[in-house]
């Protein structure tokens, strides 16, 4: 590696060395630097503003120049509803089907995975033999690539899979499970919280840790209950680490997209579409290429992380400062 | 065993285990069963035959019937045993079957063909792990190429992305310049950006930078992450300013000070992020899916997602590319999970 390595380093600090010569220490700091903003620019904040000319024109065009300008035409298609509850009623309704279906699914997965990666920390928190190996065990799935999860779970729950031969041995009877919309979007969420978990389990547990140790003596010094000192104790000094799990899992619940895809496609139906494979199938996928709407809908989506993203660092600011 | 037993059952400073012990492991138990036994089962899956893996219900373990070679045949007979009639506990080779009767040869005499009813024979089966879905991988699929685009853009990715990550980290923790914190705010703000809604204007500039379809495409646009710089400075923040001094009075330039001091003493942190950026990189979809159409440039991940949307699964070749597709991680992980555990939770994810 070093062989590889060092003659490059070589070659670059020729250049780098006429520059700094040239501008000095001080303004040298902006050689070191440009690397990273020319692509921060050119790949984060320059896409930003194109969004926003996508999302006001029209045509299935990609360069600009071919695209003619159609004001909020976008956003109107998109948020054209009789009822707001009701995708039939929508002009668009892939869009608002997407939309509730994202909202269920983070609410069910982010509710469910929070509440059993507490759990599980909780668990690893005590005096239990082989914490380190228990703790790798949770962690191991968050390492998988999303189409091998989906693939993983794909396997077990298909028709003939070991599932229903589980379930017809027991004498239950299997179920089709991925062509019954229900069972397709209850299994999209399991397998998400299972993928997902691990990560969060390690956070809280850090938290856990970092509580005072003699803390939890005075609360043994008073004869306080286990449910008591959990409550009173383990719950609140561990808030603020739940709420950046919170945080986290919501930013990436609302980008749902992967595993879910390689998983169900979407379907059956729309039943498990999301607001990104929205965006993904009318920008990408489909034909015509509804740009257009694709970049009106990231918008939105936009809109909902930024929110999300500034109550993040809020609260990690908080948690440094406090 | 006993002595497994009392090492599983000894409690720190307490007698003996409370109910909630016992609850406690059961959980866990239970957690390794969910969290491991769908990888296993994927693996011994993957070591089915074909005939095998449509059987239903599946067996735990992969069988395969075993051959005879029997003189005068070319090919190897499947072997059975006979459970009715006068041959009962023979094993005999089957040469035909038909309508319900098989014909079927003794071993000690390969030219007498004997009928007899197919369901008076049984298989004789043995636990056999059958390679065939892995060497076909190589034979029928362009594995090699979609593997060899995965390791490309893997390590690309994560060389660049060390590389230009690590020189803003260093200027942004070991200088004092006008518009510092501006550009800490700007990257600050790149974490409000993730991939997922500049879809569209992304795919444009990549695309008129002639980049689609090319695996750099996948490599250039996500090699500066506001994680890597943070991890990055908030490391380099704890390297002793004097180092840096003592080196400008022997006359290093910045580019010296910079490669030959600060990486080599931020190498923990360095090999927490290259972890992380591997990991990043190999199980990449979203993005290579929108970039890469053509099959030749496909990843792993591309390949495996399209092979299981064609209509026929394709199950026996799908479950090896999934196992391989996952060892690279795998070892990964067993090598190197502490620091994958501490990257992560100092990093908050991605």
């Amino acid at each position: 590696m070093l062989r590889i390595i060092t003659p490059v380093m070589r070659v670059i600090e020729i250049p780098m060395l006429a520059l700094q010569r040239l501008l000095g220490i001080n303004r040298l700091a902006w050689v070191f630097l440009a690397p990273n903003l020319i692509l921060f620019g050119l790949f984060a904040f320059l896409p930003v503003i194109l969004n926003i000319f996508y999302a006001t024109t029209g045509s299935d065009n990609v360069l600009l120049s071919d695209r003619p300008y159609v004001g909020a035409r976008n956003f109107v298609t998109l948020t054209d509803c009789g009822n707001y509850l009701d995708a039939n009623s929508c002009r668009e309704d892939k869009f608002w089907r997407a939309v509730w279906n994202t909202l269920w699914f983070v609410t069910l997965q982010v509710g469910f995975m929070v509440g059993f990666a507490l759990l599980t920390a909780l668990i690893l928190n005590r005096d239990i033999r082989a914490r380190g190996f228990f703790r790798s065990v949770f962690f191991f799935p968050v390492l998988l690539s999303p189409v091998v999860v989906a693939l993983i779970w794909k396997w077990i729950l298909q028709r003939e899979g070991v599932l229903n031969a589980f379930l017809d041995w027991t004498g239950v009877g299997g179920v089709n499970w991925l062509v019954q919309a229900d069972w397709a979007f209850g299994w999209s969420v399991f397998i998400s919280v299972w993928a997902h978990m691990g990560f969060y389990t390690l956070i809280l547990l850090a938290g856990l840790q970092a509580i005072p140790r003699d803390v939890y003596e005075a609360a043994i010094m008073d004869r306080a209950s286990a449910w008591r000192t959990f409550r009173r104790i383990t719950l609140p000094l561990l808030a603020p680490t739940m709420l950046v799990v919170l945080v986290l899992a919501l930013i990436k619940g609302v980008q749902t997209f992967d595993e879910i895809y390689a998983f169900t496609g979407g379907g059956p139906g729309t039943a498990t579409t999301f607001i990104i494979q929205y965006i993904y199938e009318e920008g990408f996928a489909g034909a015509p290429r509804l740009f257009g709407l694709a970049a009106a809908a990231s918008l939105l989506v936009a809109g909902v992380l930024v929110v999300l993203t500034l109550i993040q660092l809020w609260v990690n600011r908080r948690n440094v400062n406090g | 065993m006993s002595r497994l037993w009392s090492f599983l059952t000894a409690t720190r400073g307490r007698d003996r285990l409370h109910w909630t012990d016992w609850v406690s492991y059961g959980y866990l138990i239970f957690g390794v069963l969910l969290m491991f036994g769908p990888v296993v089962w994927l693996v011994l899956s993957s070591f089915k035959s074909p005939n095998e893996l449509d059987r239903f219900p599946p067996r735990f373990l992969p069988y395969a019937q075993e051959t005879l070679e029997i003189e005068g045949f070319d090919s190897p007979l499947l072997a059975f045993i006979v459970t009715e009639g006068e041959l009962t506990g023979e094993v005999v080779g089957q040469t035909r079957r038909a309508a319900g009767r098989a014909e079927v040869v003794l071993p000690a005499d390969p030219e007498t063909r004997i009928r007899i009813p197919a369901d008076t024979l049984a298989p004789i089966e043995d636990v056999a792990f059958a390679t065939e879905n892995y060497t076909s991988l190589f034979e029928r699929f362009n594995f090699l190429q979609f593997f060899w685009n995965s390791t490309f853009i893997t390590v690309m990715a994560t060389a660049l992305m060390l590389l230009v990550n690590s020189m803003a980290a260093f200027v942004l923790s070991k200088y004092e310049f006008r518009g510092r914190t501006a550009v800490l705010l700007l990257v600050i703000g790149t974490l409000m950006i993730p991939q997922t809604v500049v879809l569209v204007p992304l795919f444009l500039i990549v695309t008129e930078m002639g980049m689609f379809n090319s695996l750099w495409g996948v490599i250039i646009p996500g090699a500066a992450t506001p994680t890597g710089v943070f991890l990055l400075r908030q490391y380099m923040i704890t390297i002793p300013d004097e180092i840096l001094d003592a080196a400008r009075m022997d006359k290093a330039s910045e580019w010296k000070i910079f490669w030959r001091i600060i990486v080599p003493l931020s190498a923990p942190a360095i090999a927490v992020l290259a972890i992380l950026a591997i990991m990043w990189r190999w199980n990449d979809f979203l993005w290579p899916l929108i970039v890469l159409t053509r099959t030749e440039n496909f990843t792993l991940q591309l390949a495996l997602n399209s092979f299981q949307g064609e209509l026929q699964t394709d199950w026996p070749s799908l479950l090896a590319m999934t196992v391989l597709t996952l060892l690279p991680i795998a070892c990964v992980f067993m090598f190197l999970q502490k620091y994958i555990a501490t990257g992560i939770a100092s990093t908050g994810g991605k």
